[in-house]
């Protein structure tokens, strides 16, 4: 509330929406997944939200990170009110488009600062950490899957299965190997080894389905974002693709050096999310992204150039199905007393809500029966509008 | 499956080969002989350098560095975990921004963890008891720890190999107060730093002598939840919360600031009274009045000796060897055996192998990555793959020890473990490893690592193969070996 910035006035504004004034009619009934697509990008590492979306209108800002202001000053804005950093031209560029949207000042339930508890709760979706043993992307196969009649394909492009994906409901994983592919004779004989066996023979089947897909791609590991990024949309662009599916990108954890730390994460992702955009070709239009982290960073800069584990953060949406083009935020400023503890962005909106709400309308679902199963015990509302009805 | 094939797949790690085509010809009676000949610290793990002492140093330093910096966050501590988590994988980025002294400490815990991580492995691959190494894996796994926090890495492998090999063959009670009294779990479920509101540490602290902290009660719910009574076990939150005050005190050692009032304890633990809440606790209906380290003893024991302890654990076990939905009959008996006992695991390993349950014929379950890589590496003779090359194998696998996402452990299920990308690691794997080993024989070895139990399948694949090499790596993939 300083300098006159007036947090009344961002929520009555264009800029920002708040849940309620958000919210859709809700659905008669489910329709399922049919051709839609959602990728969940899972931040690793706790990614700085102010310097993804840098509130460059309030004062706050300023006067917090005065030395990062020059990065912003070429920079796309976001309703004038906020600048998207530079790496992030793809995700940018989407913005300008409208198909790309900013939640600001969220979080999950978590309010501690582990990484580790942290990704266990954005994970399982639980209220405290371990109190879960499935992931929510898990719940969410199940859930659509009994829309549908049937589970819709779900993968991890992981080399091993993330919590998130963990569960009863079915869920692959891919990636590249490190290891040396086994020669297409010995593949073969395995094969008719397996013939017999009903459960190994289906396994196979489907691990031959799914490299088959990935295409005859020259992706030695997940680190090259743009082949990674081409990867995730040749395993889900097609009629008998992956539907849901989940890839992570670490690196996002800026203790010291933050602006050259955070700017080559954010290229990556911003590679990552532009080749799996130009590459989902005419599927893009059905496809929901979200972009989030398990919490975000302090507002100041530390000793040593970087923030440490803070609070609210920023999350993304991304998509040819989003209503994008804009910042859903219920700001809370970064005066002294706004902020979180003395030193976090404050969370004003619930993760949970956002992704409950987000994947409740790309999947034709009903809102607040997805919040209940795919984030239990939560009290806020399902934030609606994100996606075109 | 015949008995023998089920005596060395299901309840051991598969055949080594250098022992040969010889088979025990009772092996029930073989399984039982294991029982007295285990030997809890044989030569590859009794010449392990004791690291018991590094959590401490660990922390000191995040501490100080914190300090340095200034800000007194949790997150200087969990930062720096989370690159020493990545440095495995990436020898330089994530630990560039570090000071030296942290960067070394870290590159250090990693490579004390990598091996720990062939050492548990080759332990399995060599060992001639390895139905109880396969037990001694169960309550590892049961009492699970992660690498992932700070201070960890030197300690997940003393947990196995100094808290739970020893006594995998005596009483539960003792087996959980070692396993949950262990500067690993303390660590990793955050009991460390749990401090009793009530406590003389605290009244200081609000005094304005020192940073005010409080109850941590996440051992006390796992010890709860996963280690004793179960989920249904019948708990209330205010069991957690008083059984969370009885653990105040119990921390580790080397902790600078409150290292002149630690009394050391078994394990490598420390015990500060002044940390400990004052007063009697009441716990699932008893009254707990000792003082200072003896009352998370006395509950311990408590709920070592509780019904739905003796239910859990015998459902457990027996999913583990009888199938993921474990037969009704066997998982009574276990219990019964258990109660009967007060929680005697040498009697329970008796009675398991006296079930019928445990040895029906098919397959009762799908070898998890870990398992399927020892049997992998017994069956051709590989006993000594270094360090690298191990973790590298199990992070390709998709079960690197010590590193389950949750504190329950890694599942028991099939469904967690079967997946198709996962086979086609295997598979790759296996031709890797047929091409660097000596492939001879290969159909006399799948005759003796399966006695009476190789399907005419795989025989004819076998027998069809170009080469040995190809055989032998068929065999390592053949269905045989992924089920036991």
């Amino acid at each position: 509330m300083t300098h006159g910035f007036d947090r009344r006035s961002m929520l009555t504004g264009s800029l920002a929406l708040s849940a309620a004034s958000l919210a859709l009619p809700r659905m008669a009934f489910a329709r399922g997944p049919g051709s839609r697509n959602l990728l969940f990008v899972l931040l690793r590492g706790a990614a700085d939200g102010l310097a993804m979306l840098a509130p460059v209108g309030d004062p706050g800002f300023a006067a917090l990170r005065e030395r990062a202001l020059p990065d912003y000053a070429a920079a796309r804005r976001a309703n004038g009110f906020f600048a998207i950093h530079p790496a992030l031209d793809a995700v940018g560029a989407a913005y300008e488009r409208g198909e790309a949207l900013f939640v600001h000042a969220t979080a999950t339930a978590y309010r501690d600062r582990s990484h580790f508890d942290g990704q266990n709760l954005i994970e399982t979706g639980g209220t405290r950490p371990y109190g879960l043993k499935d992931g929510w992307l898990n719940r969410l196969v199940a859930l659509t899957g009994e829309a549908a009649g049937a589970p819709p394909r779900a993968l991890a492009i992981a080399p091993t299965m993330p919590l998130a994906l963990r569960g009863p409901a079915p869920a692959s994983s891919y990636a590249p190997s490190a290891l040396p592919q086994a020669s297409g004779d010995f593949m073969d004989r395995v094969a008719q080894l397996y013939a017999a066996d009903e459960q190994l023979a289906g396994l196979w089947a489907q691990a031959m389905e799914t490299r088959a897909m990935a295409g005859a791609s020259e992706v030695k590991n997940l680190r090259d974002a743009t082949a990674a990024g081409e990867l995730a949309a040749s395993l889900m662009r097609e009629e008998d693709g992956a539907r849901i599916a989940m890839i992570e990108l670490g690196g996002w954890d800026s203790h010291a050096n933050q602006p050259g730390q955070f700017t080559r994460a954010a290229r990556q992702l911003d590679a990552l999310l532009g080749a799996y955009a130009a590459a989902m070709g005419s599927a893009w239009g059905q496809t929901l992204v979200l972009v989030a982290t398990e919490f975000g960073r302090t507002a100041r800069f530390n000793g040593t150039n970087g923030t440490d584990h803070g609070t609210a953060g920023a999350a993304i949406a991304l998509g040819g199905a989003v209503a994008g083009r804009r910042v859903v935020a219920d700001w809370p400023g970064l005066g002294e007393a706004a902020l979180y503890e003395g030193r976090d962005l404050a969370p004003t909106i619930a993760l949970e809500s956002v992704l409950a709400g987000a994947v409740a309308e790309h999947f034709g679902l009903d809102p607040k029966a997805a919040l209940a199963r795919l984030f239990p015990g939560r009290t806020a509302q399902p934030l609606g509008g994100i996606v075109h009805g | 499956m015949r008995k023998r094939s089920i005596a060395l797949n299901r309840f051991g790690y598969g055949l080594r080969w250098r022992d040969g085509a010889r088979g025990a010809t009772d092996p029930e009676a073989a399984l039982l002989a294991q029982i007295d000949r285990f030997d809890p610290a044989p030569p590859g793990l009794a010449g392990r350098a004791d690291t018991s002492g590094k959590a401490g140093e660990i922390l000191e330093l995040l501490r100080r560095n914190r300090m340095m910096r200034e800000r007194a966050p949790a997150g200087a501590q969990t930062g720096a975990m989370m690159a020493g988590e990545r440095m495995a994988d990436t020898a330089r980025g994530p630990l560039a921004d570090l000071p030296p002294d942290i960067r070394r400490s870290y590159m250090d815990a990693g490579r004390v963890l990598r091996r720990d991580i062939a050492l548990k492995v080759n332990t399995a691959v060599v060992s001639d008891t390895p139905f109880i190494e396969r037990l001694v894996h169960f309550w590892s796994n049961h009492f699970s720890v992660s690498a992932a926090k700070p201070g960890t890495q030197h300690q997940v492998g003393n947990h196995e190999f100094a808290a739970i090999r020893p006594r995998v063959l005596g009483r539960f009670s003792d087996l959980l107060k070692a396993a949950v009294l262990h500067p690993a779990m303390l660590l990793y479920l955050d009991q460390f730093q749990s401090v009793g509101p009530h406590s003389r540490f605290q009244q200081r602290a609000r005094r304005g002598a020192g940073r005010e902290r409080g109850l941590n009660e996440n051992l006390a719910r796992e010890i709860l939840e996963l280690h004793t009574l179960g989920v249904e076990g019948g708990y209330t939150q205010g069991d957690v919360t008083e059984f969370a005050r009885a653990l105040t005190g119990w921390t580790i050692a080397g902790i600078r600031r409150i290292e002149r009032f630690a009394d050391p304890q078994p394990g490598g633990a420390a015990f500060v009274a002044f940390a400990h809440e004052p007063g009697t606790r009441r716990i699932m209906g008893r009254s707990y009045p000792q003082t200072g380290p003896e009352q998370a003893l006395a509950v311990l024991d408590d709920l070592a000796a509780h019904p739905a302890t003796a239910r859990h654990v015998a459902t457990k076990l027996a999913r583990h060897f009888a199938g993921d939905a474990p037969p009704t009959s066997l998982v009574a008996r276990l219990e019964a055996d258990f109660l009967a006992t007060g929680g005697d695991l040498a009697s329970l390993t008796r009675t398991l192998v006296a079930s019928p349950e445990a040895w029906t014929e098919s397959p009762a379950k799908y070898r998890a990555p870990f398992e399927w890589l020892v049997a992998v590496l017994r069956l051709t003779g590989v006993e000594n793959l270094d360090d690298k090359r191990i973790a590298g194998a199990l992070r390709e696998l998709g079960q690197v020890p010590w590193r389950a996402p949750s504190p329950a452990g890694y599942d028991d299920l099939a469904a967690s473990w079967a997946g198709p990308d996962a086979l086609v690691r295997r598979v790759e794997l296996a031709e890797r490893v047929a091409r660097n080993v000596p492939a001879g024989d290969v159909m006399a070895r799948a005759e003796a690592a399966f006695p009476g139990a190789l399907s005419d399948n795989t025989r004819s694949w076998l027998a069809r193969a170009e080469s040995g090499t190809q055989a032998l790596g068929l065999l390592l993939v053949a269905p045989e070996m992924m089920r036991r």
